[in-house]
């Protein structure tokens, strides 16, 4: 397993909500990709949005832009 | 095959739809079910064809678009999930069995159902919808087009009233998504209820339902989600909380390749090839001694629809004449619309139903006036 860093995860109510979020993210070029949720964060299933730390400023902006709704935002080992 | 039965299924679609569910056939993973490049592939096909959905009923929010298998599907969610023992709802005798036959249910449990009454014509009356309504109505639920006569119901008046009376306002689009403009805002439906295998150009198996922000249905079903796996309950957030189980991927994937056709093409383009092809038939054949045409041909907004009978012949013998005869695929029978087939007059003889798509071409309907003159003459 590669070794784990410090990122930025997003964690949405429906799968919907991920896809608009890489959709957005990708049509501004916001940098990031979908992961599965870690165990960390929620056991169990779904998916997030992982960046890095230092992109939560433009990644609020997007989300806000768009109207996307966050279940929770946090910074863990992925 | 001269195929005239386009309110049933569109037979012909577009090639683009084809190779999009062959595409996703061999690539296409379960959407929302991981974070491999084949689901996530799934989810983003899938999401993208809410966008367009929401784009093409003037929608507020894409996570408003529910999939369902098809209009029936939505139909039931709506009417089964919205009203309760003692409420009060409005329908017209120009329902589906897919609006009917759950009213029905729900009048058993306690709902009072009105259903307001047509002309011979197929027509209702904005006014008598209005004057249905009472103190405890909770909805009207109502077609935009009939699948028997083609005449076309002003959900924009219907949306007014129902606003101005603060009711729910839903819409029955089997025959009219794709091929009428519909803007849920501007017409005030409250949830609108689509096939995407008629004029959408979809796969069969795709449909779904727009809701209005701030609604919540009760869901019909609930089960896996890809969400929220340790909760004992259905997500109540949209779109999951009315999508438990496998979406039907592949359909989709169809369907948004269908929209991308439609934004392309434009559907009043359609539309005006539709109705000029349906036009050019009923004046061919209305005048044709023996031969009953149903329906308002009085109004310009009408579906590409002409259903007829020939004297006092049973509507199966003549459908299948045309087909056997002429080549002509025509539906005949009950047409799953009773209430409308009683305002007609035609529950015992059925009726044969001619249906248009733009694919369809002035020579076939040249074919089929000639085949109906034919038949009648043998009357």
């Amino acid at each position: 397993m590669k070794k784990k860093e410090l990122k930025l995860v997003v964690t949405f109510h429906t799968t919907a909500d991920a896809m608009a979020m890489e959709k957005a993210c990708k049509e501004r070029e916001v940098p990031g990709r979908i992961i599965p949720v870690p165990r960390a964060i929620s056991a169990g299933c779904g998916l997030a949005w992982c960046a890095a730390l230092s992109d939560r400023e433009g990644i609020v902006s997007v989300m806000r832009a768009v109207g996307i709704e966050e279940e929770e935002i946090h910074e863990c080992m992925v | 095959m001269i195929y005239m039965d386009n309110a049933a299924t569109t037979m012909h679609k577009p090639q683009c739809v084809i190779d999009a569910v062959v595409r996703a056939m061999s690539s296409m993973g379960n959407a929302g079910r991981g974070a491999n490049d084949a689901s996530l592939s799934a989810s983003r096909i899938i999401y993208d064809t809410r966008e367009r959905l929401c784009r093409l009923f003037g929608g507020t929010s894409p996570k408003q678009v529910v999939f369902t298998n098809n209009s029936t599907e939505s139909l039931n969610i709506a009417v089964r999930g919205l009203l309760k023992p003692g409420d009060h709802v409005v329908t017209t005798m120009l329902e589906h069995n897919s609006v009917l036959r759950p009213l029905y249910e729900m009048e058993k449990n306690g709902v009072r159902l009105t259903v307001v009454k047509s002309d011979e014509k197929g027509r209702v009356r904005i006014s008598d919808m209005e004057d249905a309504l009472c103190d405890d109505t909770k909805m009207i639920v109502c077609t935009n087009g009939s699948n028997l006569t083609g005449n076309y119901v002003d959900i924009e008046s219907v949306g007014k009233i129902a606003k101005a009376h603060g009711v729910l306002f839903v819409v029955d689009a089997s025959q009219t998504a794709g091929v009428f403009p519909i803007d849920v805002e501007r017409m005030n439906i409250d949830v609108l209820c689509f096939t995407g295998h008629k004029g959408l150009l979809g796969p069969q198996g795709t449909g779904g339902l727009y809701v209005r922000e701030g609604i919540a249905i009760r869901p019909l079903k609930s089960g896996g989600t890809g969400v929220q796996t340790y909760s004992k309950s259905q997500p109540a957030e949209m779109p999951t909380a009315l999508e438990a189980g496998t979406l039907n991927g592949h359909g989709i994937a169809g369907l948004h390749a269908a929209l991308g056709y439609l934004e392309e093409t434009g559907i009043d383009a359609i539309r005006k090839q539709e109705q000029a092809l349906m036009r050019k038939f009923y004046e061919g054949v209305k005048d044709i001694s023996g031969v009953t045409v149903y329906g308002d041909f009085e109004s310009e907004d009408r579906c590409a629809i002409v259903t007829l009978n020939i004297g006092e012949y049973d509507s199966g013998e003549v459908s299948d004449a045309l087909l056997t005869d002429y080549g002509i695929s025509t539906r005949s029978g009950g047409h799953c619309a009773p209430l409308m087939h009683e305002a007609l007059g035609t529950v015992e003889q059925g009726a044969v139903r001619f249906s248009f798509s733009h694919y369809n071409t002035e020579e076939e309907v040249e074919t089929a006036i000639r085949a109906v003159r034919e038949l009648a003459q043998e009357e």
